[in-house]
Parts: structure tokens; C-alpha cells; sequence
């Protein structure tokens, strides 16, 4: 069936006085350069109409403020517009705004206090001067007769200015993308459009997957509600057991890591050898780091993996070492596909160490350091570089390397005194 | 020159620095575990926990405080891109 089929260009009714005026985009292949989508996607936005106010609530993407103005007019006049809520600033949301601002200008923004520098950096080309808005925050609540719209802060999901909206009477809970995915179809309901679980994982692990700790806050203000429905701001509107989408985030952002007692540290070691130099060091470093105790370390040789496979076991490490020859000046090809595939979760503040065995110049570990720092790891212990064959003392200044970095792990350190001087 | 002593608790090492340095210039170096995302106070990233000495630290910019109060940070915390030494001791830790 066509996907536009039985869509009209009215407003779809998603409870009573609650419209969706949002707008399809099935020809959509991939968005914000990170993600793919099969069938397009949607950009939902919701009208509720109260006994003495109207609110809108996000808007679409620019190109398709057409079909957004269409559903609104099927369901509301501008001038009964009271209220306007921004639950995310990104374009996709926020593409409409401008022009609706023209048509209601009575209408007053609320958002959270993060969107604020965020809207005035958007409306800049507009020249349009930012709207009176009211900054708002978890309990803070907007009547619009009858009918109660109360705020929920739920940041980095997926930007700093991300919350959501309770429509409090009627149970509907508006989340912008959280709870969201990039998957098109008319039938607008999650009991309707099929099968869209892939679509909805596959969100998950590449747009909110890096905030897992923020998810699991904004999964405890959401928790207590009563939820008869979740009108997500991306793909189908869930409301057949909608509850069962606030578990499953729980799920996929809880730590797994089986660790009986909380005082155990994770290091895991990945390494690449061409003649076994690299791995005979990989090998050490792990075995110092484990005569230390209070650390479990495992190893990994990234000639065995492929596809992103190793990226739960860099979400639950505590501390994480790499170690890679130099070939042709630079670190190999295995060590930077697994780095740069680390956008996907939260690696911020964990331990990092690079070591690897060179010929002549050397290069691999120090640009490994620099792109650990670049993202967010903490790097206390300089790298290791040996010298073609490591001999039994270089072994052990690998041992030693290991141990450091279970010290650091476990927070047994010697406290040392040094000059900033003596650094530079 | 005016000397100061800021020790990061995470990693248990104290260091003697020229007053006027800034929290990132020192933590950088050693390794601490502050991390930092735009280095110009304004993306909260870079949050530290001061433990005790605040008052060694030049009072926060218009910009920090309020790039604090957005964050929610609770009190006694600084942006390390920020807060600049100007004396005494210090411990702090990454928030
Ligand atoms: C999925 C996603 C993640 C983003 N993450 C960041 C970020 O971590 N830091 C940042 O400064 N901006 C971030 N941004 C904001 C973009 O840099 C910003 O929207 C920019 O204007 C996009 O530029 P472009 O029009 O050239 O694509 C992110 C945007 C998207 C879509
Ligand atoms: S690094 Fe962004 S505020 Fe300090
Ligand atoms: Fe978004
Ligand atoms: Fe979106």
C-alpha cells in the first residue's frame, strides 16, 4: 500500500481534543548524516486544545511546513493558539517555528532553560527578534483549562536542551525523540504500521545510546506516570502498551556488567600485532595489571573482531588500553575503525593507555593518546613504544605499565609531588 | 613568582604552580580526570568538584555562573577551563 495512503491532510486524532498535525517524509534514506532509514521517517507534532487555550506542541522540518500548516488550520485557528512547546531545538523540530511564530505571535514558547541560547542561535538568519519565551523545568505546569501540561527535564536526550511534555488528565506523555525512530508509515499507531522494532532499536543505539546515564534518570521521572499513550516526535505513536517502550530504554541503558562486588575495576586490553611484538607487551601489561588485584582484565586481540562487536565491552570497561604497531608512520587500520566507533557510547572519563612495538619512528602510540584524550578519556600514564623485539626488562616495563594502570583503576596510588615547571 | 599548590584526588598527585595558572592548563598535563569538550566555558563538560581551597580560585565569570546554574551544579563546583589559581592550596576532583 502506498505509504501516504489514507492520510489525509487533515489532522489524525490521537485522543479527544489531541490532534497529530505532523508531516511524512518517506523519502528520506539517511538523517543527521549518522543514521539510515528504509522508509523515511515522520516528523510528529501535536495540537491539544483546552476549554481556554490552544497548545502546539513541537513543529517539523522546514521543506514540510506545508503539510504541518495544512493539519494545524483542520483543527485550530492561529489565534486561539495560547502556547507553544519546544521539546527539542534540532531543526527537524524547530524547522517550522519561525513561520508559526509569525502566524500566532501571541502564542507564549515554553522551554527548557537550556533551549535558550540554543533558539537564539537558530532564529539568528530569521532576523526575526526571539519570542517571548518562559524557561521551564520538571513540575512546572502550563492550564489550559482543564487540561494541564506539565514539564519534565530530561536532558541530553539527545541534546542539552531536550525535555518532555505531560499532558497530565489525559495520561499522554509527548517526548520528542526519545522513544522515537526514523521509520515512516501512514498508519501513524504502533499496533497499525507492523513490525518497526529494528527501526526503534537501531534509534536507540545511535541517537540516545551515548546518554545511557541521562536515560536512566529521564526513566525515573517517567516511571510514576500514568501512561496511556507516547506521542514521540519521530515515528510511530505508541500506544498500545506504551509502557513497554519505557522498560525496554531501561533496559538497553542499564550497565550490565555482572560485578558482585561494586569494588571491582574493568580493564580490557586490545591489541594488534603483525609478528607478535605488540602482543607479547599486551600480553605483559595484562598480567601486571592483574598481579594487582581488585582488577579483572581481558584481551583482546582486534584481528578476531569486526562491525562494531567490541562496543559493549568499551561501554561497561572501566579502563581501556590499546595497542597497535606503527606501520607506515601511523597506527593501523583496526585500531581507528574501533575508535571512531566510539560515538555510540559514553566513554568520557574512563582510564586510557596506548602501547606498541615500532621499528624506527614510532608514531602509533602517541596519536592513539591524542585521540583517547580527544575523546574524553582520562590519559595519567604515558604510552609505551618498544623498540622492534621487547627483551625480558622491557617485558617488565610493560608489567609495571599494567600495574599502573590498576592502581589508577582501584585508586591505589602513591600521592606524588610534582612542579609544573618540571612538565613542560 | 607567587606560587600555589592544586592537588587532583583522583589520581593523588599535587602540583606547585605559577599563580594565574588556569585548573586545565595544570590537569591537562598530569593527567587528571577532568575531561573537556570547548574548552571556553560553555559546555559544562570540563565540571570539577572543589574539595577545599575555593577560595584560592578567582571568583567565577558572569559566563560561568551561569553556565553553572544551567547545569545545575551543586555548590563548590567550577569549570576547569575557567577557574583560574591564584594561591594557596587546593584539591580538587573531576564532579
Ligand atoms: C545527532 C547530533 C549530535 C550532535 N552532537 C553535537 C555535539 O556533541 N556537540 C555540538 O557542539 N554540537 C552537536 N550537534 C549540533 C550540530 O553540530 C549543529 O546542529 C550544526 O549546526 C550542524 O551543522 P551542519 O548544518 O553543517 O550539519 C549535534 C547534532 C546532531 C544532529
Ligand atoms: S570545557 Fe566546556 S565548559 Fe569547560
Ligand atoms: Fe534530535
Ligand atoms: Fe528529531
Amino acid at each position: 500500500m502506498p505509504i501516504a495512503a489514507g492520510l489525509t491532510d487533515r489532522a489524525v486524532e490521537i485522543a479527544p481534543g489531541v490532534h497529530w498535525v505532523g508531516a511524512l517524509d518517506p523519502h528520506l534514506r539517511s538523517f543527521d548524516i549518522i543514521l539510515k532509514t528504509a522508509n523515511g521517517t515522520s516528523y510528529n507534532s501535536y495540537v491539544v486544545r483546552g476549554s481556554n487555550g490552544v497548545a502546539v506542541i513541537d513543529t517539523v522540518k522546514e521543506n514540510f511546513a506545508d503539510d504541518f500548516f495544512r493539519r494545524l488550520e483542520s483543527v485550530a485557528q492561529y489565534e486561539e493558539i495560547t502556547t507553544i512547546v519546544l521539546n527539542h531545538l534540532e531543526p527537524d523540530h524547530s524547522g517550522a517555528l519561525p513561520e508559526l511564530l509569525k502566524r500566532a505571535p501571541q502564542a507564549r514558547v515554553y522551554l527548557s532553560s537550556r533551549a535558550q541560547m540554543m533558539l537564539k542561535a537558530l532564529l539568528k538568519p530569521s532576523g526575526e527578534k526571539p519570542p517571548e519565551y518562559i524557561p521551564v523545568t520538571t513540575d512546572d505546569e502550563v492550564d489550559l483549562g482543564g487540561r494541564t501540561l506539565r514539564f519534565l527535564h530530561t536532558p541530553y536526550l539527545h541534546w542539552p536542551d531536550t525535555q518532555c511534555t505531560y499532558l497530565v488528565e489525559d495520561g499522554l506523555l509527548f517526548t520528542g525523540d526519545v522513544f522515537g525512530c526514523h521509520f515512516c508509515d501512514a498508519r501513524l499507531f504502533n499496533d497499525t504500521v507492523g513490525d518497526f522494532r529494528f527501526s526503534f532499536e537501531y534509534y536507540y543505539a545511535h541517537i540516545m545510546r551515548p546518554f545511557r546515564e541521562y536515560v536512566l534518570d529521564a526513566i525515573a521521572l517517567i516511571e510514576p506516570l500514568v501512561i496511556n499513550l507516547i506521542a514521540p516526535a519521530h515515528g510511530p505513536i505508541l500506544r498500545h502498551q506504551p509502557r513497554d517502550y519505557v522498560h525496554r530504554y531501561r533496559e538497553l541503558a542499564t550497565p550490565r556488567l555482572f560485578n558482585e562486588a561494586k569494588s571491582e575495576k574493568t580493564l580490557v586490553v586490545f591489541y594488534i600485532s603483525a609478528y607478535g611484538n605488540t602482543r607479547r607487551m599486551a600480553e605483559a601489561l595484562a598480567a601486571g595489571a592483574e598481579s594487582i588485584g581488585g582488577v579483572r582484565v581481558s584481551l583482546y586481540d582486534l584481528e578476531g573482531g569486526e562491525g562494531g562487536i567490541f562496543t559493549d565491552l568499551v561501554e561497561e570497561a572501566d579502563g581501556l588500553a590499546f595497542g597497535s604497531p606503527t606501520i607506515n608512520a601511523d597506527a593501523v587500520k583496526p585500531i581507528w575503525d574501533l575508535l571512531s566507533s566510539l560515538t555510540t557510547v559514553n566513554v568520557k572519563g574512563k582510564l586510557g593507555a596506548a602501547f606498541g612495538s615500532y621499528g624506527w619512528s614510532g608514531e602509533a602510540v602517541r596519536l592513539i593518546e591524542d585521540r583517547l584524550r580527544g575523546l574524553k578519556l582520562r590519559v595519567p600514564v604515558e604510552g609505551l613504544r618498544i623498540k622492534l623485539v621487547p627483551d625480558a626488562s622491557e617485558l617488565e616495563a610493560c608489567r609495571s605499565l599494567g600495574e599502573q594502570l590498576a592502581r589508577h583503576l582501584t585508586g591505589r596510588l602513591e600521592h606524588r609531588e610534582i612542579d609544573l615547571a618540571a612538565l613542560a | 613568582m607567587p606560587k600555589a599548590k592544586v592537588t587532583f584526588q583522583d589520581i593523588g598527585v599535587s602540583v606547585t604552580v605559577p599563580a594565574g595558572t588556569r585548573l586545565i592548563e595544570v590537569s591537562e598535563k598530569v593527567g587528571a580526570g577532568i575531561t573537556y569538550g570547548c574548552r571556553e566555558g560553555e559546555c559544562c563538560t570540563c565540571l570539577t568538584k572543589v574539595i577545599s581551597g575555593g577560595e584560592n580560585l578567582a571568583a567565577p565569570s558572569v559566563l560561568e555562573d551561569q553556565v553553572l546554574k544551567d547545569n545545575m551544579a551543586p555548590r563548590g563546583h567550577r569549570l576547569a577551563c575557567q577557574a583560574q589559581i591564584i594561591g594557596g592550596e587546593i584539591v580538587v576532583k573531576p564532579a
